[in-house]
């Protein structure tokens, strides 16, 4: 452990979190120091924002210790979190945007005058300070509705400031932001750790890691890795250490026969979500798109399945081209979509699993208009069996399976339509080990058979150990097309966050 | 074998899937009541009681029908009174202008489904809640009723058709009026409950999203709900015009929220995704015997609304609690199964506040 000189705000040694059967945070460690600022970095899902959501008090820890100025302490909501002196600043802060910049800062606690009422002139100056003191121009009058991100992110911190938080959380805060917006939140942050206050640092952009934080705490899989003075170490380094894993026996890929183009994306937009994506997809080939969360990867899926619109470009299955925004329509010429949310757009979870499994191929159940509870039994039985999805009655809801049961009935639904496409969109968030291994398993077969694959995962050893090729957008951007035998974690890795390094350069 | 699983088609016997449901129990009361009526109150075994209450529910029965498949959706269509008041306006004035009945109810049939088309358009196309489209509709059906007509009413129906919604089946004292209620019931039935279409409708109230992940059109079912709401109202206000043999623009004023009232008694939620169209049914009839019970027990129309709110307030905070019984305790089985560290988390919880 490298440690900073100051004394210790934040401490958490061996924090866990569990939601049902999915672990989050295993071991979470990290240790905040007065004027320190300390970087945690993590793939996707390596249980940052669990951690984060834990010292906020969103979530309650299930085991584990947390210290606070040295005192042991256990937030049950965020109110408590902000009492005992720590703010969290997010991506996109929530504001209420009909109010003033100044009624949004003194939400809650506005200073009173005679006959309690609000001192509306004491909370204008004390903005203009904390303004001042931060080094920006904001009027304090104006309304927060059409402030930039990064306005609002000022806000916040003016916020916590007002509230004298000695440990400011910045939650990936540089996502949305511009080269100069960037540079004054530094600033800021800066004059913030001079004060002596303690920072903890969220990015995945390594130039803004290195160039503002003094620590680094690695996590990977909901673990703590290790902590390094960031004078010590590169990009390198923390790469391999954020990987780290030995992608390997766990992804049964078997080599599977190419054939024809199956999916042909060409020049697809969509303004502010994606640029220009063109791909292709063939049969029997399972194509991995990766990327950070808000690369844009699911919208693409979206979009060329016909949930959402875009602006421009063709989407084309095996030659004809398939109509914009009309998922019917995709369905009917053999697209199936396995969206990322299973409760909310997978599942309808409180109709019965036979009705979910035959959801999609119902319409060509009927005879003659008529559709029957046994005619769907019918068809969703021969799919349970093939994924053994667990249950006791085809009429049981899908509502208190496990999310691997789920996904397995959302897959059967899919497989139910015989597909030319399977876009899968996260296939194994959320579901055990031993679900995920068959779920490999069967997506291997299905391209085996011929079926064009084409699988969305933020799981960087699900994306190598599956995928024939990998795509890797950035930002809405295409930004690698690598063959198997060449990705790496690490080449996928700087193509997903290849502009920001770009752009510092 | 032991991995195979066998995948029984259902997780009960058939009995037990009819005998507890919120459907069965709408049944059982409806009898109970119907039983005791006939033992205990004075005339209600007469002939014409049954006669009557059914002239009477029949507008209710109809519009109960697509106001079903419309709440079962997640929607609601606070118009339909309005809609049964402009058809009734439409006969009226077509048959002062010469037309024939045959020729107004057309006239009518076909306005009634242009105003569904309004409403649907609104809500499915343009988004906005149909709440707040049947509120203002509501007021514009009526407002246009009432315009049309002033405050007369024509009243000089050939007897040939007001004798024709009343009349009665041979010599039963059923009016013919309830074939046509029966194959409506039929029809909406088989398209709730055994249509690719149908299922699309539970699957739009449980989960809206998910219904347009899975290829249901969202936006053309509710257009084609509202659609038939609007011109089963209209067939509601002809049969209504004929019945009274009166034409006016304040015609059926109040309906649509008995309408509602029956079919959330019948056990569909207001939700969304639940309910069934027989105990939509027996809702209605059983609002129906209950008011002609408690009329020929000499009770005021005020008890008799009194009584039945309660029962409505009663039936829904019953499945508010059953439901609530039944999620404790299914979580309680579901943190008895999973990790064990989830149980302290929620013991802290529980101490804390």
């Amino acid at each position: 452990m490298t440690a900073g000189s100051g004394e210790v705000v934040l401490a958490l040694r061996d924090v866990s979190k569990s939601f049902g059967p999915v672990v989050a945070l295993r071991s979470g460690r990290i240790e905040a120091r007065t004027g320190s600022i300390h970087a945690l970095v993590g793939e996707n899902g390596a249980g940052k924002s669990t951690l984060v959501k834990i010292v906020a008090g969103v979530h309650r820890r299930d085991a584990g210790e947390f210290l606070l100025g040295g005192e042991e302490v256990d937030f049950g909501s965020t109110a408590e979190s902000k009492d005992a002196g720590v703010a969290v600043i997010y991506q996109e802060p929530t504001l209420f945007p009909d109010l003033s910049v100044t009624e949004n800062i003194f939400m809650g606690r506005q200073p009173t005058g005679r006959g309690r009422r609000i001192d509306r002139a004491a909370m204008y100056a004390e903005t203009e300070r904390l303004f001042a003191r931060l080094g920006v121009h904001i009027d304090p009058r104006r309304p927060a509705l059409g402030l930039s991100i990064a306005d609002q992110q000022i806000l916040e911190i003016a916020k916590a400031i007002s509230l004298d938080a000695r440990l400011l959380i910045m939650d990936e805060p540089t996502a949305a932001l511009s080269g100069v917006e960037v540079d004054r939140l530094f600033a800021v942050a800066r004059s913030l750790r001079d004060e002596g206050r303690a920072l903890i640092f969220i990015s995945h952009r390594f130039d803004e890691v290195f160039g503002l934080c003094d620590t680094i705490t690695v996590m990977r899989d909901g673990s703590y890795v290790d902590t390094v003075a960031a004078a010590g170490t590169s990009v390198d380094g923390i790469v391999s250490m954020m990987v780290g894993r030995e992608v390997g026996d766990l992804f049964p890929k078997t080599p599977a026969e190419l054939g024809e183009p199956v999916l042909k994306v060409e020049g697809l937009s969509s303004a502010g979500l994606f640029h220009d994506v063109s791909f292709e997809v063939r049969a029997g080939e399972i194509v991995g798109l990766a990327g950070l969360v808000g690369a844009g990867r699911s919208e693409v899926a979206r979009a060329v399945f016909g949930v959402d619109r875009y602006d421009a470009g063709t989407v084309t299955l095996d030659g004809t081209s398939v109509p914009k925004h009309n998922p019917r329509a995709a369905i009917h010429r053999g697209i199936a979509f396995i969206p990322e949310d299973r409760r909310k757009q997978g599942l309808v979870t409180d109709a019965s699993v036979a009705r979910n499994i035959a959801g999609v191929i119902r319409g060509g159940l009927s005879r003659f208009g008529l559709l029957t509870g046994s005619d769907e039994g019918r068809a969703a039985r021969p799919w349970a069996e093939k994924l053994e999805v667990k249950t006791s009655a085809l009429d049981m809801t899908a509502a208190t399976m496990s999310g691997g049961n789920q996904q397995k009935v959302v897959i059967a639904k899919w497989l139910a339509t015989d597909p030319r496409l399977l876009i899968i969109d996260e296939p194994t968030r959320g579901i055990d080990v031993g679900t995920k291994a068959e779920v490999h398993r069967l997506l291997s077969e299905l391209a085996g058979q011929g079926m064009a694959i084409l699988m969305i995962s933020s799981e960087l050893p699900e994306v190598l150990g599956m995928a024939d090729r990998v795509l890797v957008l950035c930002e809405g951007r295409l930004t690698a097309d690598i063959p198997r035998d060449q990705a790496t974690p690490e080449n996928v890795m700087r193509a997903a966050t290849q502009t920001h390094q770009e752009a510092s350069a | 074998m032991s991995s195979t699983r066998a995948y029984p088609a259902y997780s009960r016997p058939l009995w037990q899937r009819w005998l507890f449901t919120r459907e069965t129990a709408v049944i059982a009361l409806l009898l109970a009541v119907w039983f005791y009526s006939v033992n205990n109150v004075q005339f209600f075994d007469g002939p014409l009681t049954i006669t009557y209450l059914l002239l009477d529910m029949t507008p209710i029965l109809l519009i109960a029908l697509p106001m079903t498949l419309i709440i079962v959706t997640g929607e609601i269509d606070l118009s339909v009174a309005s809609v049964v008041g402009l058809s009734s306006v439409l006969v009226g004035v077509l048959h002062e202008a010469g037309w024939s009945i045959p020729a107004a109810g057309l006239l009518a049939l076909v306005v009634g489904l242009l105003c569904g088309a309004l409403n649907g358009f609104l809500v499915a196309y343009v988004g906005l809640p149909s709440l707040a489209v049947t509120i203002g509709t509501l007021a514009l059906y009526r407002g246009l009723a009432v315009g049309l007509l002033g405050t007369k009413a024509v009243t000089d129906f050939p007897e040939k058709w007001t004798d024709r919604a009343t009349e009665k089946i041979g010599e039963t004292p059923y009016p013919q009026v309830i074939v046509l209620v029966a194959v409506l019931a039929v029809v909406f039935a088989f398209l709730l409950h055994f249509t690719a279409f149908g299922r699309g409708i539970y699957d739009i109230g449980l989960n809206t999203e998910a219904a347009r992940f899975t290829g249901v059109d969202v936006q053309r079912t509710k257009l084609v709900l509202f659609m038939l709401a609007g011109v089963v109202s209209a067939l509601a206000g002809i049969y209504y015009t004929l019945r009274f043999g009166s034409a006016r623009g304040d015609n059926a004023t109040g309906l649509e929220l008995r309408v509602i009232a029956a079919v959330l008694l019948g056990g569909v939620s207001i939700f969304g995704g639940r309910g069934r169209l027989h105990g939509v049914i027996a809702g209605v009839l059983l609002i129906g015997v209950l008011a002609a019970a408690l009329r020929l027990e000499g009770q005021t129309v005020n008890v008799i609304n009194i009584i039945i709110g309660l029962l409505l307030v009663v039936s829904v905070v019953s499945t508010s609690v059953l439901d609530w019984v039944m999620k404790t305790t299914a979580a309680r089985r579901n943190t008895r199964g999973s990790s064990p560290t989830d149980a302290p988390a929620g013991v802290a919880t529980q101490g804390r506040h």
